[in-house]
Order: structure tokens, then sequence, then C-alpha cells
């Protein structure tokens, strides 16, 4: 199989993690930058607490990383993981593509 | 090129991909609209689909099954959400058992099919919004046992039939 091979635990904590669109800005964030997680958590009308379990969620699918610097916890975009997502989505890309070709030759028949 | 353009959003897991035909939009209708003609592009050559039932109202339900080179099958299930003739149609897409019924654990996608008119041309839009990780892999691993990395040429020789130009 070209699709890449995770576990079904895996795709699904990528998916559950990408479900959420408090956490897709956090990725769409710290792709463009790291941040604290007090950084983030300065960005939305929620708790410390709550930024911190969005993070988790996202650091269990792979999506993101955290490291301890001082005092503070450091998050970075993991692009690997953002890779197989889009991965997946190549696969089904190539479905389409090639349905529109058979549409298109059924098309040309008159 | 028949597919002009597509976009993968990686993170609400949608995609979107647009296509223009030779075609009016009447005609690309009923590419949809006639169970015999979408059963000779839904599947691969190697994995034709048969659809049993295609209720194409709104509402409505579709059956199919996707046979293998060893005869095995694989079966889906469709239920029309909007139908709107000529450009317009919403439907949720999942997995079914030998009976037809849906299969829950396996999910659904939603589709949005949009037809339009572009200079003689039609122009079509899919969009398909996944919903579970299940349904995407199963549908991935579905497609690669369906050959999709097939020789294109092979389909010209399925397509002999002229019976559908209309």
């Amino acid at each position: 199989m070209v699709v890449d091979q995770l576990s079904d635990a895996e795709i699904d904590r990528l998916f559950h993690a990408l479900a959420d669109a408090t956490r897709r800005d956090i990725v769409a964030k710290v792709m463009a930058g790291e941040y604290s997680v007090s950084g983030l958590a300065a960005l939305y009308a929620m708790s410390f607490a709550a930024v911190q379990k969005h993070v988790a969620v996202l650091e269990r699918a792979s999506l993101v990383t955290k490291q301890k610097r001082g005092r503070e916890q450091i998050v970075r975009v993991h692009y690997e993981g953002l890779q197989r997502a889009r991965r997946l989505l190549d696969e089904y890309e190539a479905i389409w593509r090639q349905r529109a070709d058979r549409i298109a030759d059924i098309l040309a028949e008159g | 090129m028949t597919v002009i353009s597509t976009q993968k959003d990686t993170e609400a897991l949608s995609m979107t991909i647009v296509a223009e035909f030779d075609a009016s939009v009447q005609r690309v209708w009923q590419i949809w609209e006639d169970p015999r003609q979408l059963e000779r592009w839904w599947g691969p050559p190697t994995w034709p689909a048969t659809f049993e039932k295609h209720e194409f109202v709104p509402g409505g339900g579709a059956n199919y099954y996707m046979t293998g080179p060893e005869g095995d099958k694989a079966r889906g299930w469709w239920r029309f959400t909007a139908i709107e003739p000529p450009n317009r149609l919403e439907f949720d897409d999942g997995f079914a058992d030998e009976n037809g019924d849906p299969v829950a654990e396996m999910g659904t996608t939603h589709g949005i099919v949009t037809l339009e008119a572009v200079g003689g041309r039609t122009r079509m839009t899919v969009v398909s919004n996944f919903e579970s990780a299940e349904q995407l892999e199963k549908m991935l691993a579905m497609g690669m046992e369906e050959g999709m990395n097939e020789a294109m040429g092979q389909i010209d020789a399925v397509l002999v039939d002229p019976a559908f130009s209309r």
C-alpha cells in the first residue's frame, strides 16, 4: 500500500486533533513560529489549562512538539505529522483525478 | 487537462477538485443521474461499480458494489441530501455491508457537486468533507486494491460501447 502505514490509533489521534477549530488555529500559529504555551494561552479566550489541554492533544497526534525551556514550555510544529495528513489527502485526490478522466472519456463519445 | 485545480485542506480534512468538460451542463448532469453512466466512471476498470439502487431525488438512497479481479465485492451506500438539477447535488457516502446497510463505524464522507457553464464548457466542482479517520483510511485502502495506479490507457479499451452517447 502506498498509504502511510499508520495504525488505527494513530489515525484516530490525528483526525481527532484536527477536528477542533482551536487546535487547527494553534497548528497554524506554530507553523509561523514557535510559541510558549502561555503565549498561546494569551491568544484565546480560554484558560491556560484549556489551551494546555489542546496542545497535549496535538502533541499526542504528533502534530506539535513541546519542549521545556527554563520555566516555559515551547510549542513547535511537527512537520512529519502534518505531512501524514497531507499524504492521505493526496491519495484521495488521485482517485478523483482518475474519475474525472473517465468522465471526460464518456462525454467524448458524443 | 480535465482537472484544472485541486485544493486540499490538511487541517479541516477536506478536498476540492475542479474539472472542466467539453459538454453541456445537462450532459454532465447525466453522468450522475443515470446509474448506467455513473457506474462506468465511479470505480476503476479493474473494479467496476454496479448500482443496484439509484434514487436520484432528495432523501433518496443509492446502493452499489464494486467487483474486483478475483470476484470479490466492495459495497457502498449514498444518501442524497440535495438534488437541484442540473447544477447541484449533495450526498453522504459510506461503506455498506452485504445487505447494503451502512456500516456505521466506517463513517461518512459528505460530497457537494456543483456544475456551471463556463465558456461553452462545464465546470464541475466536487468538495469532499471527511468525518472520521477510519472512513478515509478505509476508502484509500480500497482505492489501492482497486488498482488506482493502473495505466490510463487501459480505460479506453473498456469504453467501447457508444450506447450511452446522447
